[in-house]
């Protein structure tokens, strides 16, 4: 537990939270491993849990069924991965595949979730995390998108 | 090729010094170029002279022994336009312009004045940077190629007869670009450098000149070999002249020439302040950089996008203007290919194409791009506005979009169009 | 100013679309040599004349490599060249990399695309320098895997001491084992130390719009990042007026600029 409160407490994206959230959030952490080649989760899952990456490479993907899945972003250590527990309907939207051994902290989504809903000034301080994450994400998927080395 | 008295020569010789004593004071110097000093030579009584208006002919006479090809304003298609002549029966003689934006018509004049108009739809640039010029020919050989290096290069060189101030002015700075600047072009450098400058300067305005605003005239500044201003009244239809180098100095020695009077030259000089005060137009440079600068996004861009055509009359028409385009043929064998250069203009479509589309698409980019070049660009690439003050745009735009009210829109924050 | 002759001496394939050529100069011509960052102007009998990065090694002389993407007529023209065929070059023209400037910083090379055709020689000339530069730090993005150029080279730069490259794709397969999303993701694994730092940007203009404003936001000071810029060019020497940007003419003022110089013409749509 303290080596888990430890690595909360310095990882990038809690900085600046105070230590009793800090102590909110080793509440709901555990520590967690994924093989190489495991799915860490599938699309239409229930998404309850966000991952802190520690170790590791993951990629975020979509299929479709005529071709094999194709990677829209990969993701290493320091990284957060999952945002979808965090608004309803609670499912993940698209699979992330572990393409290297992976060890993360896994956050319980249901549990933070209610905590935020008791503790509103909790509740602001990872809503404030989670929208510069997806806020990231989504400029680099627009840059994507545009698929800036095409000659039209 | 060219008689000893004609040829470019920064000797002192014995020829020059007779005619320094007989002019007192003249000072030859070198010609030609955008950097020509007129050294000592100022408007003074003492350096100028007259001769009758028939004496051009002798004039024109003394270019072609010379070896020159005379160019000078000719009547053709309803306009003034620069030819090749050797008399000056073919000269407007009794003719002028009137201009209004879009608008450009030819008059009778009272008198039988040789320039008694003011600019028309072309400049000197068909001359220097020729609207079509081959850039080199080349030969295939097995796999590879030769290139042949046989173009047709220019052995007459050209005596211009008529270069208005405003011309002037355009010459210079079309020299600092060509031939001032990292690489000189030889094309226009090869017509350039033996062409001889005969100034005549302006005693009327069109209503489209704004030479005056821009600093560039009526009087006629550095770069002539010859300056003529020309006269009528009590002392019959004459010239006063002076020389801006020896080149003209030599070609005026060959006139029945008579120093000039001190009315002469007062009549010259009303003449040509008469023509600047006449000028209705008129662009305020202050700040002007900045302000196009500054304004990349205010609406009066779009306002002149209704209005323009992306024509390029205006860049056709501009004597500052020098965009080029290429183009690669080959004959039918594909064994023979050639490189030519023509005029281009950044209003057209694929001026700034880069693969996958254009940079400029819509007419506003583009006009703006032109204006901006023209008024502001120009100072931090060149030294000085490209713009002369001609009028030339205004008149020859077809829909009469007018550079200067443009200009006043941007500076007062004005949205709507005057048309 | 006329082409001078020469010969292909070598096509080789980087990606479906993108060929490298090395030519010599024909027989009696002196070759020339060049900057990187320069350009020249090569000439397809018959067909056309572009302006090509060199993106070869600036200290083998007598040579000149340039990586061409065919997007059009007369860039196919260029690269199904045969070995042997004639290509007519003009130059070297343009500014080049400040590789004087980073002597003794860090060099941070980032490339989107066939950007990195012409940071290629700057890569070379810190390899061939060693002691004259700090770290060199290499990021590179393509649309996906098989757009990668040089990526025997890039793996073989990796290796080099004091030498971290970072390559990533916008799209991936499975068996795509690096990363996948733009170049800007990339800089949170580089090791980069802006205060001491030279970085030189070459891709689509969206891509070096966005990794500038990046770097900056990372302490990197403007007028220690460049930008190769492109625009229409028909002559090369700055008379044709194609290549204006604002007051530069990227042909002679340019290719390469300082991001202090092309902050305020970035932004602005239709320039």
């Amino acid at each position: 537990m303290e080596t888990l409160e430890r690595i909360i407490a310095e990882h990038a994206f809690f900085a600046g939270l105070d230590s009793e959230f800090t102590n909110l959030m080793v509440g709901c952490a555990s520590n967690v491993r994924f093989k190489k080649g495991d799915y860490i989760f599938r699309e239409g899952d229930p998404a309850d849990t966000f991952y802190l990456m520690r170790n590791g490479k993951v990629a975020v993907e979509i299929f479709a069924p005529q071709h094999e899945p194709i990677i829209v972003a990969t993701l290493e250590e320091g990284e957060i991965l999952g945002w979808s527990w965090l608004l309803p309907p609670y499912q993940w939207k698209h699979q992330a595949r572990a393409t290297e051994d992976v060890r993360a902290i896994a956050l319980d989504g249901k549990c933070l979730r209610t905590k935020c809903e008791q503790n509103h000034d909790l509740g602001y301080e990872i809503l404030k995390r989670f929208a510069r994450i997806i806020e990231q994400r989504l400029e680099a998927t627009r840059l994507q998108l545009i698929d800036v080395y095409a000659v039209r | 090729m060219l008689p000893e008295g004609l040829r470019l020569t920064s000797e002192r010789k014995p020829g020059i010094q007779s005619f320094r004593r007989l002019l007192g004071g003249l000072v030859a110097g070198e010609t030609a170029f955008a950097t020509h000093e007129e050294v000592g030579i100022g408007r003074g009584m003492n350096s100028t002279v007259t001769f009758a208006a028939t004496e051009l002919q002798t004039l024109i006479g003394a270019l072609l022994r010379g070896g020159y090809h005379v160019i000078g304003p000719t009547l053709r298609d309803g306009a003034i336009v620069y030819d090749r002549l050797e008399s000056i029966n073919v000269l407007p003689g009794g003719w002028t312009d009137e201009q209004a934006p879009g608008h450009y018509h030819l008059k009778r004049r009272e008198d039988g004045a040789f320039f008694g108009y003011t600019v028309g739809p072309q400049g000197w640039k068909t001359y220097l940077h020729p609207p079509e010029v081959r850039l080199w020919s080349a030969q295939r050989e097995g796999q590879t190629f030769r290139i042949l290096n046989n173009e047709a290069r220019p052995n007459v060189p050209l005596a211009f007869l008529g270069v208005r101030a405003c011309e002037l002015a355009a010459i210079a700075l079309q020299d600092r670009v060509l031939l001032g600047d990292k690489y000189r072009d030889r094309i226009y450098a090869e017509r350039r450098d033996g062409a001889l400058l005969i100034a005549v300067q302006c005693a009327q305005s069109a209503s489209t000149c704004f030479c005056a605003s821009m600093g560039t005239g009526p009087a006629a500044s550095g770069g002539a070999d010859a300056v003529l201003t020309e006269l009528s009244g009590p002392g019959g239809h004459r010239f006063l002249a002076r020389a801006g180098s020896s080149r003209g100095a030599e070609l005026l020695m060959q006139l029945k020439v008579t120093p000039a009077t001190e009315s002469d030259v007062q009549q010259a000089e009303a003449a040509v302040d008469a023509a600047a005060t006449a000028q209705t137009r008129r662009i305020d440079c202050t700040g002007l950089k900045e302000i196009l600068y500054q304004n990349f996004e205010h609406p009066r861009w779009e306002n002149v996008a209704t209005r323009c055509l992306t024509c390029a009359n205006c860049t056709m028409v501009c004597p500052t203007c020098f965009c080029t385009s290429v183009e690669d043929t080959s004959d039918v064998t594909g064994n023979h290919a050639e490189r030519w250069r023509r005029w281009d203009s950044c209003f057209t479509q694929m001026f700034s194409y880069i693969h996958g589309g254009s940079i400029r698409t819509s007419a506003k980019a583009r006009y703006r791009q032109w204006m901006t070049h023209k008024l502001a660009a120009w100072i931090d690439q060149f030294g000085s506005s490209g713009c002369v003050g001609c009028g030339r745009c205004i008149t020859w735009c077809p829909v009469g979009i007018d550079i200067t009210e443009e200009v006043r829109a941007l500076r007062d924050g004005d949205t709507h169009g005057n048309s | 100013m006329l082409p001078h002759p020469y010969v292909v001496r070598e096509v080789s394939k980087e990606t479906p679309d993108t060929f490298t050529l090395r030519l010599e100069p024909e027989a009696g011509v002196n070759g020339s040599s060049f900057q990187p960052g320069q350009f020249s102007m090569l000439w397809v009998f018959g067909v056309g004349e572009l302006p090509i990065s060199i993106s070869g090694n600036p200290s083998e002389h007598n040579q000149l490599v340039y990586t061409v993407r065919s997007v059009g007529q007369a860039t196919n023209a260029l690269v199904t060249q045969a070995v042997g065929g004639g290509i007519g070059v003009r130059g070297p023209f343009g500014t080049g990399w400040p590789v004087e400037k980073a002597r003794g910083r860090d060099v941070i090379v980032i490339a989107g695309g066939i950007g990195l055709a012409p940071l290629r020689p700057v890569v070379y000339e810190v390899l061939q320098n060693r002691e004259r530069y700090g770290r060199l730090v290499i990021l590179y993005g393509a649309r996906s895997p098989r757009d990668l150029l040089y990526r025997k080279e890039l793996a073989a730069w990796a290796r080099q001491r004091e030498t971290q490259v970072l390559v990533t794709v916008d799209y991936g397969g499975m068996s795509w084992r690096g990363h996948v999303g733009v170049v800007t993701t990339l800089f949170k694994y580089a090791r980069l130390k802006p205060s001491n730092s030279t970085a030189m940007v070459c891709g689509p203009e969206i891509m070096m719009r966005f990794v500038t404003r990046e770097l900056e936001s990372q302490g990197l000071d403007r007028n220690n990042l460049y930008l190769s810029m492109e625009r229409n060019m028909k002559c090369g020497v700055g008379s044709c007026g194609h290549c204006q940007y604002g007051p530069h003419f990227i042909c002679k003022d340019g290719p390469v600029f300082s991001y202090e110089q092309m902050r305020p013409l970035l932004e602005k749509y239709e320039l």
